[in-house]
């Protein structure tokens, strides 16, 4: 046996391993793939890599080395945000955190009344811009606010403010998580645990708990990114209170010191890569904890917990409903608080700001191009990453470059293309202030969420299907149009409203990237608050969100009627 | 290994030639070479991990070789992609397309051909009528039971009438009733049609049932190939007599030619023994073999043991015999009938003898288990 494996070993090194000739199929998916490669590349990487050069370079473009980021560490005044930055994160989170996950808890493993209603509430902030909850802070305890004395003296334009409107904001993002790290349990561990006569405390410290571990997680890291990387909160309720990414703002569009913008994009950079980091290595480590055996648990009433998660559910669901319903009542409202006349004046856009109601023309029609042509290069692309043969360089590179943009903020994008497509000589500059670099900004700035989602989707199919394909002598193109896409088609839709929403309520990787043709609805809110126009800008959110809203219900309609037209191979 | 079941005239239709898989620093294939001829229905039988599965995807090409050739048909296939090779696919899992019906599924194939559709249309009801299933056309795989979804894919993989059929464990989702059943029907099939086919089971009934020939795989290497009464009554290796049906393995020392010690016993087998005298052996013996009515106490393999336990399965009674009052060493197969006739019991003391020419002999020790 020793002798013959010794002479394969030989045999191995002498003759390099048979390849197998590749088909028109082969070719065509590598080819995609060349192709995928490239346009991440043209969105992603070249433009973060301009980004990284100009923090190296003075205002003439020279190489001055750390000269930029040497006067940003020695600058106080830059250098505090830093801290600010990471402060409003992490107490954000710490408050977050706790409230989505008894919220999510009670959902998911509890009896209690109205699970539909609170769910549906907890998460319609998802339809918002991350304006709405500042605005409506600003309404109730701003300077004219109406419960101002409920804050005892404390200032709402600071890191209160902030803090508030980014537990807002961030609430459903976490929740949703959360949700869908409770949603599975095995019941056996549950009864097993109950014979064994341990007490309802050790049962959550010791099933539930780590049963979640991985979501909670996850939670905590979306969160603390979505907090230091969000631009419109703080630009909004902050005042004084300076963050990294009003800071970014301020250098670009205030001092135009584009240089010191670029460095601070980068130290923004920092913390949302290393939080990505440590959640990928983290996931990495999760084991399946359900098996196909398992039992799943549903949740048996139990009075008193039920009616105390009742109570904190009325109570984080009506602070939720406040801020929003605060937002609509004030965009109706003639003139806060002297006037409390409803009135549709504050729709008339075009009395505050220029732009008037195109903003919300162009947001809605970045939204669906965005949309159309996200889903296309998301599905097409995560279908080649799956199901192409061999090529695991190519595909390891596309793979890593998919997976990028989730570490990327949205300002740090969204100068970086300023700086690329900006650029003096760059064959694609033509699409510079056009409504193509929003779309396109948007596609990249929301690809690694739908990516995911296409991936898990494409992952769920028989594995040998494009063997079946291939014996059959049907391409895999063909068989990609005619079997993977129709059965995909649930997260197909999932994606593209994904991508819609996101769009539509965007401020972050827009802001530098607009003209005065292609100025959207968000930006317009935080030109009207600006101005002092603050029922206008209330109302434009307000518009955002009932659009999103809209199309989110026509989502649901479509995938209902889908789910019924295809229940007939649906069912298992 | 060729046997008398295929004419030796007549030229392989699949020829593989040294044949070698590498993952990592795994070899799921150690040089394996095979030849299959027209018309014959292969196992390719062994545990998990034996190189079985790695061995049909390389024959169909969708795992290609580390090293090594095949032919089909005279034609070197070794590295061409398998949508130009010539061969049906049936998997475990169906692998039927869930939004088609039965009848797009079985014609998916003949569509691309931009055949006719009244063309289609004919030849999809007659593979539909050969698999037994005539009205299923309309419906869609999740409608139908896992036994009727793989005949629908054996119908689709019928369709382009393949030079060969490889079926990758075909029958393991399926349960009991409907996979004996199911066997009877490919076999019934394979007869009508006469397509080369090429069968991967872990299942040692399922090789034996169906199988022409059996290729019996154990960790990268072909052990035995021949029919199943060969590979049966004349297990190449220790591990092919263990795998295939319940097998004793008992550890002895060659005396001379056609005499091995087992313990205290000289044990004499008619066939040649390989290995010199002094020599580490592994014996084998089925429990049926062993005998027990009419048993000459001066015979040659003949010897007293004593009921240790006994096990009831039915048709008749496995039975643990110690010998020397030590643990039960010899597992043997009674019928009912002579258990009836011989009252045997649990503590009984009785003799048995091993025939000679039923005892096989494998160089070195068994592996314990």
């Amino acid at each position: 046996m020793t002798q013959v494996a010794a002479h394969q070993q030989v045999a191995a090194a002498d003759a390099p391993p048979t390849r197998r000739r590749l088909d028109r199929d082969d070719l065509l998916m590598r080819g995609g793939i060349c192709l995928l490669i490239g346009w991440l590349g043209i969105t992603l990487i070249l433009p973060l890599w301009w980004l990284l050069s100009k923090s190296f370079q003075n205002q003439n473009g020279d190489f001055v080395g750390l000269a930029n980021y040497i006067q940003y560490f020695s600058t106080p005044a830059l250098f505090a945000s830093v801290w600010n930055s990471l402060f409003i994160a992490f107490l954000s989170t710490a408050i977050v955190l706790p409230l989505a996950f008894v919220y999510a808890y009670a959902l998911q493993r509890s009896c209690m009344r109205w699970k539909g209603l609170f769910q549906a509430l907890a998460l319609i902030p998802i339809l918002a811009p991350s304006l709405l909850p500042a605005i409506s802070l600003i309404y109730l305890f701003g300077n004219q606010g109406f419960l101002k004395e409920w804050m005892f003296g404390v200032n709402i334009y600071g890191p209160v403010g902030i803090v508030i409107s980014q537990v807002f904001y961030c609430f459903p993002h976490a929740l949703m998580i959360l949700l869908a790290a409770l949603s599975m349990a095995d019941s056996r561990l549950y009864e097993a645990a109950d014979a064994l006569g341990a007490s309802k405390t050790r049962v959550f410290f010791t099933v539930t708990l780590p049963g979640a571990k991985y979501g909670v997680i996850s939670a905590g890291f979306v969160i603390f990114t979505l907090v230091i990387t969000d631009f419109g909160i703080a630009k909004v309720i902050g005042g004084r209170f300076n963050v990294l990414a009003t800071d970014i703002f301020k250098q670009v569009i205030g001092q135009q010191n584009f240089e010191m913008g670029a460095v601070v994009g980068f130290v923004l950079l920092i913390p949302a890569v290393v939080a990505f980091l440590a959640d990928r290595i983290i996931q990495g480590k999760q084991v399946a904890l359900l098996s196909a055996r398992a039992v799943p648990l549903i949740p048996k009433p139990e009075r008193s917990r039920d009616n105390w998660l009742f109570v904190f559910c009325a109570v984080v669901g009506s602070l939720i409903f406040v801020l929003l319903a605060m937002a609509v009542w004030a965009s109706f409202v003639t003139r806060w608080p002297y006037n409390l006349a409803l009135t549709l004046k504050n729709y008339n856009f075009g009395d505050f700001d220029t732009n008037g109601w195109s903003a919300y023309y162009n947001s809605v029609e970045m939204a669906a191009w965005t949309a159309v042509i996200g889903t296309v290069v998301v599905f097409v692309g995560a279908h080649l990453l799956e199901k192409t043969r061999g090529f695991a360089a190519g595909r390891a590179l596309a793979q890593f470059m998919a997976m990028l943009p989730m570490a990327v903020p949205g300002l740090v994008l969204g100068l970086a293309y300023i700086f690329f497509f900006n650029a003096r000589g760059n064959p694609l500059g033509f699409i510079y202030a056009t409504m193509a670099i929003l779309v396109v900004n948007s596609v990249t700035h929301f690809y690694t969420v739908s990516h995911l989602t296409a991936t898990t989707a494409l992952k769920q199919l028989d594995h040998e299907f494009e063997a079946v394909s291939a014996s059959l002598k049907v391409s895999l193109l063909r068989t990609m149009m005619r079997v993977s896409m129709p059965v995909c088609l649930p997260a197909v839709l999932d994606v593209s409203i994904y991508l819609f929403v996101n769009a539509m309520t965007t401020v972050s990787a827009v802001i530098f990237l607009y003209s005065t043709d292609t100025k959207l609805a968000a930006v317009t809110i935080i030109n009207m608050d600006e101005s002092g126009f603050t029922a206008a800008a209330a109302a434009m959110a307000v518009a955002i969100v009932a659009t999103s809203a809209s199309v989110k219900i026509a989502h649901l309609l479509i995938t209902r009627g889908l789910e019924r037209k295809t229940q007939a191979w649906r069912q298992r | 290994m060729q046997d008398s079941a295929s004419t030796p005239a007549t030229p392989p239709y699949l020829r593989i030639e040294r044949l070698k898989k590498q993952f990592g620093n795994f070899w799921a294939l150690k040089e394996v070479s095979l030849e299959i001829f027209p018309g014959e229905f292969v196992c390719f039988l062994g545990p998990s991990g034996c190189g079985k599965t790695t061995l049909l995807r390389a024959i169909a090409g969708l795992d290609i070789q580390t090293s090594g050739r095949i032919y089909q048909a005279d034609k070197e296939i070794s590295t061409l992609p398998a949508s130009q090779r010539d061969f049906g696919i049936v998997f475990q899992s169906y692998a039927l397309f869930p939004n088609l019906t039965v009848s797009d599924n079985v014609g998916y194939g003949l569509v691309s051909r931009r055949m006719p559709k009244v063309e289609i249309a004919t030849r999809v009801a007659d593979l539909l009528r050969l698999v037994g299933m005539p009205d299923a056309g309309p419906k869609y795989p999740a409608q139908l039971s896992g036994g009727m979804q793989q005949r629908v894919a054996l119908a689709r993989a019928l369709a382009l009438s393949p030079g060969l059929l490889l079926l990758d464990e075909p029958l393991s989702a399926l349960d009991a009733r409907v996979r004996a059943y199911l066997r009877l029907e490919i076999r019934h099939l394979h007869k009508r049609l006469g397509v080369t086919t090429i069968m991967v089971t872990h299942d040692q009934e399922e090789a034996l049932t169906m199988a022409d020939r059996i290729v019996v795989m154990n960790q990268g290497v072909i052990e035995q190939v021949g029919t199943p009464l060969q590979v049966y009554r004349e297990p190449g290796s220790a591990f092919v007599a263990d795998f295939v049906g319940k097998t004793n393995l008992l550890p002895g020392v060659v005396v001379r030619p056609g005499l091995v010690r087992y313990g205290a016993m000289d044990l004499s087998c008619d066939l040649d023994i390989k290995p010199g005298p002094g020599s580490d052996v592994t014996l084998a013996i089925r429990p049926e073999d062993v005998v027990v009515r009419n048993v000459d106490a001066s015979a040659e393999n003949t010897f007293a043991v004593r009921v240790a336990e006994m096990e009831f399965l039915g048709s008749f009674c496995r039975v643990g015999l110690s010998i020397n009052g030590a643990k039960p060493a010899l597992l043997a197969d009674f019928s009912i009938n002579t258990v009836r006739d011989l009252a045997i019991t649990e503590g009984m003391d009785m003799l048995v003898g091993l025939p000679s020419e039923r005892i096989r002999v494998f160089p070195g020790a068994p592996k314990l288990p």
